[in-house]
């Protein structure tokens, strides 16, 4: 850091000097580009920078003030043509000068400019192997606390602040920098190497990796910003909050899945991401309202997301071991499934249901199952159904709204109308989600008006 | 890395243990050491005497103080250390995993932090 506010980082003719294009650019190109080198890249970054030492919190400053460097030059010098080989060869330069570590050298500028700058533009950062495999287990290594695995992974591999994972987990941001912190310090401490674990180890290392992927995808729902955030369309079908369009989760899903193609459970979670993310450009009509999954037009659906997943479901499903993954995934192509009449395969829906509740049960499959009950033993045996489950849930399942919105829709076709209002109630009450929220609001005047 | 090995677990009482299966933990832990020094990462290792034949020592309240035992009563006990050069720490889980006490008690794995060596303190 005070290398870079000595003053002589930003006078010097530094990185993108010899840059064709262009030479100077506004302050908000230059952010724009940075952030958005930050979102695309910072995972793999780091993950580079780490390899070699372990070291998570070193990394972790260098790629930081790497990224403060290129806010401030940037705007005179110009985005230079391959930011992410930037960065890199920016951030290795400041972990050259940490370990060099004598503290004369901190207060001198940053030599970066003078030798390995100025081929910048032969650093194919693409050519270089990615470390974010590796980055992900070493957060998933069985010496590292249990529940810090997937909050680690979605601060380190892709990028998400203390603040925001906190939020997610519902654990105030201080607490959750704090357990961060003390991961990173750990692993470098313990000397939890970056590397892939025997073939024999890997499997049960890769469940770690495979939850973590899943909470990316959760995450996005629930944080992203306001285009990334969709409603979950498939209410009261399947109260499941996977509708994001997290294009970070669905990257690392398909990196795992080309990394380890055998295993059946990461082509589960590929699919399952794929399936959920082709329906995305239905779940919004032309005025921005949110559209249930049975209101939604199948031909507005990605084909080349559901024929990449079930791809993904063919080569799982090869393997002949069932897993949780593979099932949501399974429930998700029986949607997309539905042909141009409309009609769903509920049967088979609930079948799968039934199987995903059996070996990974959880309050989402629970709410998904008593809605899917409905639709084929009609919804007072839904209604006793999702009952059973919220009881047994106790206060976990208060504050849980798709079993909220769920509760309400049955209430509503059973024509408890006064009941169905208030369930409609506790249910907004719980949607962040705009869109969702006015389709919540409009069922329930529709039944207040009945 | 340098890591320790500390191998803990319950003392059995005199007589407990049968002859025959000492002689068959003997033959184990030959074979465990024999596996470290082959695979060139033994610094050391030893297997320690019971806690009844420990003393405590310390100066901490002023004077010296001689104690019969250890400084703290555990139902397990240290009983050995290995200590271990190997690149990191699954390799160290690795040679714990086959250390024959893990059958029955615990093994601690930790990185040392420096050691003494050639005249100096280094990492």
């Amino acid at each position: 850091m005070d290398t870079l506010t000595s003053g002589g980082g930003g006078r010097e003719a530094g990185p993108g000097r010899d840059e064709p294009g262009p030479v100077t650019c506004s302050a908000s190109v230059a952010a724009r580009s940075a952030s958005a080198a930050a979102r695309d890249s910072y995972g793999r970054l780091l993950a580079l920078l780490a390899a070699s030492t372990s070291d998570l919190a070193g990394a972790e400053d260098a790629l930081a003030d790497a990224f403060e460097r290129a806010l401030r030059t940037w705007p005179s010098q110009g985005v230079p043509a391959n930011p992410d080989a930037w960065l890199l060869t920016v951030a290795r330069n400041r972990l050259r000068d940490q370990w060099k570590s004598a503290g004369a050298q901190r207060v001198v500028p940053l030599a970066a400019g003078h030798d390995a700058l100025a081929y910048i533009d032969d650093v194919d950062v693409d050519s270089i192997p990615d470390r974010r495999l590796e980055l992900m287990l070493v957060c998933a290594h069985p010496a590292i606390e249990r529940v810090v695995h997937t909050p680690l992974m979605l601060n380190t591999v892709l990028g998400f602040t203390a603040e925001q994972v906190g939020r997610a987990f519902s654990i105030p941001p201080s607490t959750m920098a704090t357990r961060l912190v003390r991961a990173k310090k750990r692993i470098k401490a313990a000397g939890i190497a970056f590397r892939i674990p025997d073939r024999a180890d890997l499997p049960a290392r890769m469940t770690s990796v495979l939850e973590a992927v899943y909470g990316a995808y959760v995450i996005d729902w629930a944080t992203g910003p306001q285009d990334r955030r969709l409603p979950s369309d498939a209410l009261p079908s399947d109260a499941l909050p996977s509708d994001a369009l997290p294009s970070d989760a669905l990257q690392l899903a398909e990196v795992l899945a080309t990394l380890v193609p055998g295993d059946p459970e990461t082509r589960g979670l590929a699919a399952l991401i794929e399936l959920s993310a082709a329906r995305a450009p239905a779940r919004l009509d032309a005025g921005g309202r949110f559209v249930p999954l049975a209101g939604q037009d199948p031909s507005a659906w990605d084909p080349h997301l559901i024929s990449r997943a079930h791809e993904h479901l063919r080569a799982a499903h090869a393997r002949g071991q069932l897993g949780r993954f593979q099932l949501e995934a399974a429930i998700q192509a029986v949607h997309c499934a539905r042909g141009p009449d409309g009609a769903t395969d509920w049967p088979t829906l609930l079948t799968l249901h039934r199987i995903l509740q059996s070996i990974a049960p959880s309050l989402g499959s629970g709410v998904a199952l008593a809605a899917v009950t409905a639709e084929v033993d009609g919804p007072a045996a839904g209604l006793a159904t999702l009952d059973a489950l919220l009881e047994e849930a106790g206060q976990r399942a208060r504050w849980f709204q798709p079993a909220k919105a769920t509760r309400a829709h049955l209430l509503d076709l059973l024509g408890r109308s006064e009941e169905a209002v208030a369930a409609y109630e506790s249910a907004i009450s719980l949607t962040h989600d705009t869109a969702e929220r006015q389709y919540l609001e409009h069922r329930r005047a529709r039944v207040a008006k009945s | 890395m340098r890591y320790a090995l500390l191998m803990h677990y319950r003392e059995p009482a005199e007589g407990e243990i049968s002859e025959e299966a000492i002689e068959e933990a003997k033959e184990a832990f030959g074979a465990y050491g024999r596996a470290l020094e082959s695979a060139g990462v033994l610094l050391y290792a030893d297997v320690l005497q019971p806690t009844a034949a420990t003393t405590t020592v310390t100066c901490r309240e002023g004077g010296l103080q001689v104690q019969d035992g250890p400084f703290a009563e555990t139902k397990e006990a240290l009983a050995g250390v290995f200590l271990l050069e190997v690149p990191d720490l699954d390799a160290a889980i690795g040679w714990a995993e086959k250390c024959p006490g893990a059958q029955w008690g615990f093994i601690e794995v930790r990185p040392t932090a420096t050691a003494f060596v050639d005249g100096a303190w280094t990492r």
